[in-house]
């Protein structure tokens, strides 16, 4: 495909025709040109532009609906109906102006009435002599001015349709009027049967319904008409309708002959040459081919290489997001070789800092953060993946691994942990816990956004613009978007999420930190594992004795106390036994909203008391038992307050003599059903109950059988403390019975403030109507242990062997249960053993939990999991989750290459397949984004939306060589920067001509480097930077630094805990990103919220920038810390110091007039502080580093105040 | 495609660069900071800085608008809605007609029974218009007359996220703009120093809010809601460090606008120039601001109508009195988030409180406007982001019982602005539990409140993703019904 037809045009189309036209659609009060009313007016320049959005329909360059004979576009209707000279005597004037009723021209029907202003000029251009004037972009001088130029319809034609006729005429087949399509070939040149012929004739535009309709006077017949419902794409009222530039432009393409194209997007890239220029000395790099070219074309040339400290600094916040250090500096300008700048780069790319700064850029399309969004919008823990993709770029890792990796990594074979975390992408959407919500609705929420993100990400498709009905625009389908949705649809995840933390599907995900610690762990656990192994002949004949004593001893017990909480023996006594160990449940669960508020301490021993009547004894189980008769129960006090997060169990011999009652609770009956954790007989089988409110908020599972009544059995429940149902496992007489889950969905940390019950739990004050009471037990309890910890199968087989060590001693070695032999084998190592044995075991089984521990401490990372088998995909009818349409495979629009039939239809297909080489999105949509990061606008300017309602490139064969290349070079990231950054066009220099500035105001053009504002956390990273309080450290949790207080307390009732000491000043990659309530310093210089997926950022300048760069806490501390520098290492005098600061932020020493207003600055400043040195003590108490003592208060704080000048201007927060 | 409303920004900044080469006056660019450039400030609405060519499209009837949004979705059944039938039939089971299978919250989905319980707060009938109101909101009843209730407002959302999240930017999920991002894209500013968009929250728990409330979804981030707060600073950084006075802070502000000056000449960049008029308005703001929040120039007689909460920063009554003082100085929209209305159990005791907090300021607001001449040029709104059912959720007895969200019929009212005064518009069937006339659903009230702004709905669009979004989507209709 040729993209290089009629370029020249482009320009016409941006700036030119372009601007006038918008001028005179939008801005008519702005653009009146005139500012000496006798200054004699020029018809083509002043007056063209509005009549021919207002007359040229009917007084057009169109024969076909050309009114009266009579055409405004060329020079001849001077002559008949207007009196040069005289506007109240011309006829072309009278008619403007003339009553209604007698036809004032434009007619009011049309829509398109002149405002007074315009009229007004229309007399004064008569007035003042009616010259014709120069022709507008015209070549040839003749009557139709632009009717020389060939129409590219890629670039002109096809947007014009997109934009105007798709939205009724396009690939929703829905919304299609008249079974007519003009998105694709077979519409527009097909025979239309009963609707009479082509709407195109190809050569003939005259002969064209199209242009007939487009340029009709009848609006009932003209088209695009504005229809009774209002459309998704609404032109405005009078503003319906083509103008007249657009018509012509259509009737010279179907003149032309009317040649079609496939969207240029939806073609794969060819290599095309690098074309031909007429000075190539400035040339560096192939893709200054591509841009001189284009100057030339345009008559223009490029400006001159910016010096070269600019262009350090300028590559330095590019690459690296930081701005150079003198090291860097140095070695630059001392370097002599001709590839000095080049080597420059060089060391910038192997940088860490550069994988910092293009993960930010990634990060933001990632639609990356530290919390869950929506409602509560609490922590989650995803920064590995973060440090994931910080890696990725600065191991240079190829972009079709990155994409793979991302997308389905955990499908590849032997997918490691980092392939693993690589998926997180997929799983850094919102995801919703409020209460109440249905969870099918949010499962599908979830898929559209991934589908939404990855396609906008690596396709800059508007993929989910077709969730609801086909694509307006772009030939995607419906049915389609399903068929991508069926590819993410498969993951083993929860409608509701988890309120707090992560949801699964989840790994731990290590750093290489943990993985040392791990590594000495396991070191020190091999040690001891040795050291006890070579105890073992000697434990296994010392325990031998030992039983042979035990046979003969009356009674002696054990009881297993790792971890034991409490124990009620319930002999004779309804006491309970601590073991005084201190037991740590776990902390604040909502840790990061709210202050840790750790749980209240249990007092031992605790108050225990019989309620409901006397405590009965009778022979139990172990000793004796307790008795209930469903009234008396136990108040066993405040322990066991387990909540969600805490792994616990509990141990019971019961008893019961009918089939319902409750066994061990710490619960109460609440309005919202029964919050707390309890242990039930319900119906005969075994209930357990962790909840916060019972219906939505807790889970529930019970057991599948029932179990008999009146004997003994002995029941260890344990739970795993990980919010899901599978973590409960139920054993009885020690063996693990299957379960069924009632409740699936604990969002909330449930502590109460109801005691442990045996025999009961908490119900409502009588009368109270509570729901969910539970009625009290009825039969025999014994030996209740509570253990804040899982005990494991072999542990539940000991805790459920009743008898003693003494009778199980008696009791032949081959005879006995595991569960006896394992008992007296552990009573024996833990109690009875050799000192040495003794202690071998214990700091083995230390270890081992510490093992435990530390892995259970590690971050974890939501990743991507596949369901098997998978989940069956439906379309979804007007993308609602509840209205299922026909069942969908996965697949990829038909519009782009094929997928590999042979390989499995799932993620990894779908990822190999974004990245084969014929692909024509991929590459162009990734360097595009690069091309954007340098120099603020995408050769693509639309960078989200490569479809036909995004701008054609304004480089096309630049956009297919960069995309081409990037390919060939097996995706080498790096290569494609360094190509970009080498390039004569990037190391222009960026200083703004006023010219240029006006007929080229966003640099498309290129004819100079890129000058604009730095992104947010490049100008937080740079002041930390040049104050030297940045921590370089590479990675981690995030951290909190600076920020105004009340901001989450107000909105969200949440505590921001600001970090400390050195995680203060960490780059702004790190700060933790609250996706609700973003920093909002970050968002006041534009940054993305996270909330959703987003590629294109803005560039505002507003008040409240200025406010924080002079105000924030960050500044005023950075300011300090850099007059501190300024002092200990500027020079001596004042304006060494000043030039040192400014050179520092700037890269430049100041220019004269600069240090004179510097200086005097200062000066005006020390004389305020040494007046008034508590001011200055003020001033230089802001922030939380130390100041340094020694030097003079007022002097420190002169320098702060000049440090904060240079800080906050234009040119410091502005790449240049 | 983008390139229109870009080129047209840029061009209306060049128009301003223009005329500040010509000494009419520094102008601050961005549309939300517009300094009223021309210097000739008559008051009308249709005066404004920035905003769209060609908005107003017609004559509107409201030039601000003050949101009092109760987020957590208030009872109506408790409030504004009586329904006689549900007392007769206190306590019986809901008829499954009524509901007719219609989606539950999976809090009461599967509830056992669902039994209709009548807001034990006594109704009465008020003003001339005979409005009924319930006793919890005995100063609103003193001014039904002014107010016009719609009875029927309609959402497709049933939790509180989404369902604020409708209200304010017309989707139920986040990116959108929200409203005032929209009216300050499209109306621009009415004054020289504040924001156009003002959100305050106050300082009430409950559910939270979220910056994507006012924030600028896809538009420029400098249509985004300026978010004052009630401790530290009124607007982020908005005050000098310690040590750093005012006159201090004009020489710092003069020297950096001099170096800037400088660069501006020598690098031609226009954004330079901006950055220069920006920190003038910071400057300007550093004093507006305090002014406006310092409450020490109102009469005690002020006080004592918007209630002894007044007097301390962040409540509701303080930020009603702060809302008529922005909306003294012009501020376009003013939003008022007040967090606390969601009662799944023990609502009789906890709306008690709750609507103490707002009765007596909501009413002093309007009562206070009207005297001042600003009623009718101010669109008040007050609701939540949906209504409760009239089925109890919970535990039922005389003073202990929740309600669900219910999102297919709830009340919300406007007041001023071009609104019909003592109206109610809208009916719902004895259980308030489904419409039966004239519905409004949130799109509709968008349509409708920028029409009393001087917006057709349809025409106010941003090109975004290939697209001309607009706040209704593509939905909307005037309620015709309301309009005076």
């Amino acid at each position: 495909m040729n993209l290089r037809a009629g370029v020249i045009g482009v320009v016409l189309t941006v700036l030119g025709v372009g601007s006038a036209q918008y001028l005179s659609r939008h801005l008519q009060a702005a653009s009146l040109p005139i500012q000496n009313p006798q200054e004699s007016l020029d018809f083509n320049q002043h007056v063209r532009p509005m009549l021919a959005e207002a007359c040229f329909a009917c007084h057009g360059p169109a024969d076909a609906t050309r009114q009266a004979d009579l055409r405004l576009d060329t020079s001849d209707f001077i002559d008949s109906v207007v009196v040069p000279g005289d506007a109240e005597g011309s006829r072309l004037f009278q008619r403007l102006t003339t009553d209604e009723s007698i036809g004032r021209m434009p007619p009011v029907s049309s829509g398109r009435s002149l405002t007074a202003e315009q009229i007004d000029l229309v007399r004064r251009w008569i007035d003042t002599g009616a010259e014709w004037g120069s022709e507008l972009a015209s070549a040839d001088g003749g009557g139709r001015p632009v009717a020389a130029r060939s129409v590219d319809f890629a670039r002109e034609v096809r947007p014009l349709l997109s934009e105007n006729c798709f939205t009724c005429h396009g690939p929703d087949e829905g919304s299609r009027q008249r079974g007519l399509r003009l998105d694709v070939p077979e519409g527009p040149f097909a025979d239309r049967g009963q609707f009479g012929g082509p709407v195109i004739v190809p050569g003939n535009a005259d002969e064209s319904l199209l242009i007939h309709r487009v340029s009709a006077n009848d609006l009932a017949v003209r088209m695009p008409f504005r229809r009774g419902t209002v459309s998704a794409v609404e032109p405005g009222g009078e503003e319906d309708g083509l103008t007249a530039s657009e018509v012509e432009t259509l009737r010279l393409w179907i003149d032309q002959g009317a040649e079609w194209q496939s969207h240029w997007a939806f073609i794969p890239p060819e290599r095309p040459e690098l074309p031909g220029v007429v000075d190539g000395e400035w040339i560096r790099k192939p893709i200054d081919h591509f841009v001189l070219s284009r100057l030339e074309e345009e008559g223009r040339t490029p400006s001159a290489e910016a010096d070269l400290m600019t262009l350090i600094r300028r590559s330095t916040l590019d690459l690296t997001g930081l701005p150079p250090t003198e090291e860097l500096i140095a070695a630059a300008l001392n370097d002599d070789s001709p590839d000095a700048y080049e080597r420059h780069i060089d060391r910038l790319l192997e940088s860490p800092g550069y994988g910092e700064r293009m993960a930010g850029e990634w990060l933001d399309g990632a639609r990356y953060a530290d919390t869950s969004g929506y409602q509560t919008d609490a922590e989650r823990t995803m920064w590995p993946y973060r440090d994931w993709v910080i890696n990725a770029y600065n191991s240079n890792m190829p972009f079709d691994q990155f994409t793979v990796d991302q997308l389905a990594g955990d499908l590849l074979p032997d997918a490691t942990v980092d392939q693993k975390i690589a998926t997180a992408f997929n799983r850094n959407h919102s995801q919703n816990g409020e209460g109440g919500i249905i969870p099918e609705e949010f499962l599908v929420e979830n898929v559209v956004d991934r589908v939404a993100t990855t396609s906008t990400v690596w396709m800059g498709l508007t993929l989910g613009c077709a969730r609801c009905h086909d694509h307006k625009f772009d030939p995607l389908t419906q049915k389609e978007f399903y068929e991508v949705f069926a590819y993410f649809n498969n993951v083993p995840e929860r409608g509701k999420a988890f309120k707090y933390g992560n949801s699964p599907p989840y790994i731990t995900a290590p750093t290489d930190d943990n993985y040392a610690e791990l590594a000495q762990l396991d070191g020190e656990i091999d040690t001891a594992r040795e050291v006890f192994a070579n105890f073992e002949r000697e434990a296994t004949a010392g325990q031998a004795v030992w039983e042979e004593s035990l046979q003969s001893a009356w009674r002696v017990d054990w009881v297993l106390r790792d971890q034991l909480l409490v124990h009620h023996p319930l002999n004779g006594d309804i006491a309970g036994v601590y073991t005084g160990e201190p037991i740590v449940v776990s902390p604040s669960v909502t840790a990061g909203l709210r202050a840790n508020r750790p749980p209240p301490e249990v007092t031992l021993p605790v108050a225990v008391t019989m309620e409901g009547g006397l405590p009965s004894f009778v022979p139990g189980k172990v000793g004796e038992a307790l008795s209930f008769d469903g009234q008396r129960f136990v108040n066993a006090g405040d322990i066991g307050n387990f909540t969600y997060n805490d792994p616990f169990s509990v141990a019971v011999w019961i008893y019961p003599t009918v089939d319902n009652g409750v066994i061990v609770s710490r619960a109460l009956a609440g309005d919202e059903g029964e919050r707390g954790w309890g242990v039930y007989l319900v119906d005969g089988k075994i209930q357990v109950n962790l909840a916060q409110r019972y219906m939505d908020d807790g889970l529930r599972v019970v057991t599948r059988d029932e179990l008999p009544l009146n004997e003994w059995q002995h029941l260890t429940v344990t739970y795993d403390g990980k919010k899901m149902p599978g973590g409960f496992v139920v054993y009885l007489n020690a063996e693990s019975v299957s379960l069924e889950t009632e409740t699936d969905g604990i969002n909330n940390p449930i502590r109460t403030r109801e005691p442990l019950r045996i025999g009961a739990s908490g119900s409502a004050p009588d009368g109270s109507g509570a729901t969910d009471s539970r009625p009290r037990f009825e039969g025999m309890i014994d030996d209740v242990r509570v253990y804040a910890k899982v005990l494991t199968q072999a542990e539940a087989a000991v805790v459920a062997t009743a008898e003693s060590l003494s009778d199980i001693a008696r009791i032949a070695p081959a005879s006995r249960t595991s569960g006896q032999s394992k008992k007296l084998r552990l009573a024996f190592l833990d109690q009875y053993a050799s000192v040495d044995i003794q202690d071998a075991w214990r700091h083995l089984k230390g270890l081992e939990r510490r093992r435990a521990e530390l892995w259970d401490s590690f971050p974890t990372v939501m990743v991507m999991e596949e369901m098997d088998p998978p989940k069956e995909t439906h379309r979804l009818i007007r993308g609602a989750y509840d209205v299922p349409g026909e069942r969908v495979s996965p697949g990829v629009p038909a519009i782009l290459p094929p997928v590999n039939e042979d390989e499995a239809p799932n993620r990894l297909t779908f990822a190999r397949w974004l990245v084969q080489p014929d692909h024509p999105l991929t590459a162009r949509v990734a360097v595009n984004r690069f091309w954007q990061m340098y120099f603020g606008t995408g050769l693509v300017k639309t960078a989200e939306n490569f479809g036909t309602q995004g701008e054609y490139p304004s480089h096309p064969e630049l956009l297919d060589w960069l995309a081409t290349t990037f390919i060939d070079s097996e995706w080498d990231v790096k290569a494609l920067q360094r190509a970009i950054v080498t390039s004569a066009t990037y190391r222009q220099s960026s200083t703004i001509v006023p010219e240029l500035l006006e007929q080229d105001p966003e640099n498309r053009l290129l004819a100079r480097g890129p000058r604009l504002r730095l992104p947010a956390p490049a100008i937080r990273d740079q002041a930390l930077a040049v104050a030297g309080l940045l921590v370089a450290q590479v990675g981690g949790p995030p951290v909190k630094p600076y920020q105004p207080e009340g901001l989450w307390e107000q909105a969200a009732s949440q505590d921001y805990l600001q970090s400390e000491g050195d995680n203060l000043y960490r780059r702004s990659l790190y700060t933790f990103w609250k996706r609700t309530l973003a920093p909002p310093a970050m968002l006041a210089f534009d940054s993305a919220t996270r909330e959703t997926c987003i590629v294109r950022l803005g560039r505002t300048n507003s008040p409240l920038q200025a406010l924080n760069l002079m105000n924030d806490v960050t500044y005023v501390e950075a300011s300090r810390m850099l007059a501190e520098r300024m002092i200990a290492e500027g020079g001596e005098t004042p304006e060494e110091r000043i030039d040192f600061a400014y050179r520092l932020a700037t890269a430049h020493r100041p220019r004269p007039e600069a240090r004179a207003v510097l200086s005097d600055s200062f000066y005006s400043s020390v004389d305020r502080f040494q007046a008034d040195r508590q001011a200055a003590l003020d001033f230089l108490n802001v922030g939380e580093h130390p100041r340094n003592e020694t030097l003079d208060i007022a002097e420190l704080a002169s320098y702060t105040m000049t440090a904060s000048l240079i800080l906050n201007l234009d040119r410091t927060i502005t790449k240049d | 495609m983008d390139s229109n409303t870009d080129l047209q920004r840029l061009l209306t900044r060049r128009r301003f660069l223009e005329l500040s080469r010509t000494g009419i006056g520094a102008a601050a660019l961005a549309t939300l900071w517009q300094q009223d450039v021309l210097g000739q400030g008559t008051k009308s609405p249709v005066d404004s800085v920035g905003g769209l060519a060609g908005l107003p499209h017609f004559a509107p009837k409201a030039k601000r608008v003050i949101y009092l949004f109760q987020a957590g979705a208030p009872s109506q059944h408790e409030l504004w809605e009586y329904k006689p039938k549900v007392v007769e039939l206190r306590g019986t089971e809901l008829p499954e007609s009524v509901r007719a299978g219609q989606r539950l919250t999976t809090m009461t989905a599967s509830q056992a029974s669902f039994p209709v319980i009548p807001s034990i707060f006594p109704f009465a009938q008020h003003g001339e218009t005979g409005a009924w109101v319930s006793e919890l909101m005995p100063h609103t009843a003193k001014i039904v007359d002014e107010l016009c209730f719609i009875r029927t407002m309609h959402t497709e959302a049933i939790n509180h996220d989404p369902g604020v999240t409708f209200f304010q930017t017309g989707a139920q999920l986040a990116g959108r703009p929200s409203m005032g991002a929209w009216l300050s894209y499209g109306l621009g500013s009415m004054n020289s120093d504040l924001p156009t968009f003002v959100a305050m929250v106050s300082n009430r728990g409950g559910n939270p809010v979220y910056d994507r409330l006012w924030g600028n979804g896809f538009l420029p981030s400098e249509y985004q809601g300026v978010k004052f707060l009630s401790t530290g600073d009124p607007v982020l950084y908005l005050s000098n460090p310690p040590g750093i006075d005012r006159t201090a802070r004009r020489r710092f502000l003069d020297d950096l606008a001099a170096l800037n000056q400088q660069d501006a000449e020598a690098f031609g960049d226009p954004e330079t120039t901006t950055r220069i008029s920006q920190y003038e308005m910071a400057y300007r703001m550093q004093a507006s601001v305090p002014e406006l929040t310092d409450l020490s120039d109102e009469p005690e007689s002020v006080f004592e109508r918007y209630g002894p909460d007044s007097k301390t920063p962040g409540t509701f009554a303080a930020n009603c009195l702060l809302a008529r003082r922005l909306a003294e100085r012009d501020v376009r929209f003013v939003e008022v988030f007040h967090r606390g209305w969601d009662m799944h159990t023990q609502l009789p005791r906890r709306i008690q409180t709750q609507a103490k907090d707002v009765d007596q300021p909501q009413a002093a607001l309007i009562q206070d406007l009207k005297e001042r001449g600003m009623l009718d040029e101010t669109l008040v709104v007050w609701g939540g982001e949906f209504g409760r059912t009239v089925f109890c959720q919970g535990r039922m007895t005389e003073t202990t019982y929740g309600r669900d969200h219910h999102p297919r019929a709830f009340t919300i009212w406007l007041a001023g602005g071009g609104v019909k005064p003592g109206m109610s518009y809208g009916t719902t069937d004895d259980f308030g539990y489904n419409i039966v006339e004239n519905p409004v659903h949130i799109h509709d009230l968008h349509a409708t409140m920028l029409h009393l702004l001087g917006i057709d709905h349809t025409r106010l669009t941003f090109p975004y993703q290939g697209r001309n979004f607009r706040l209704t989507d593509v939905h909307g209709k005037i309620v015709n019904g309301i309009l005076s």
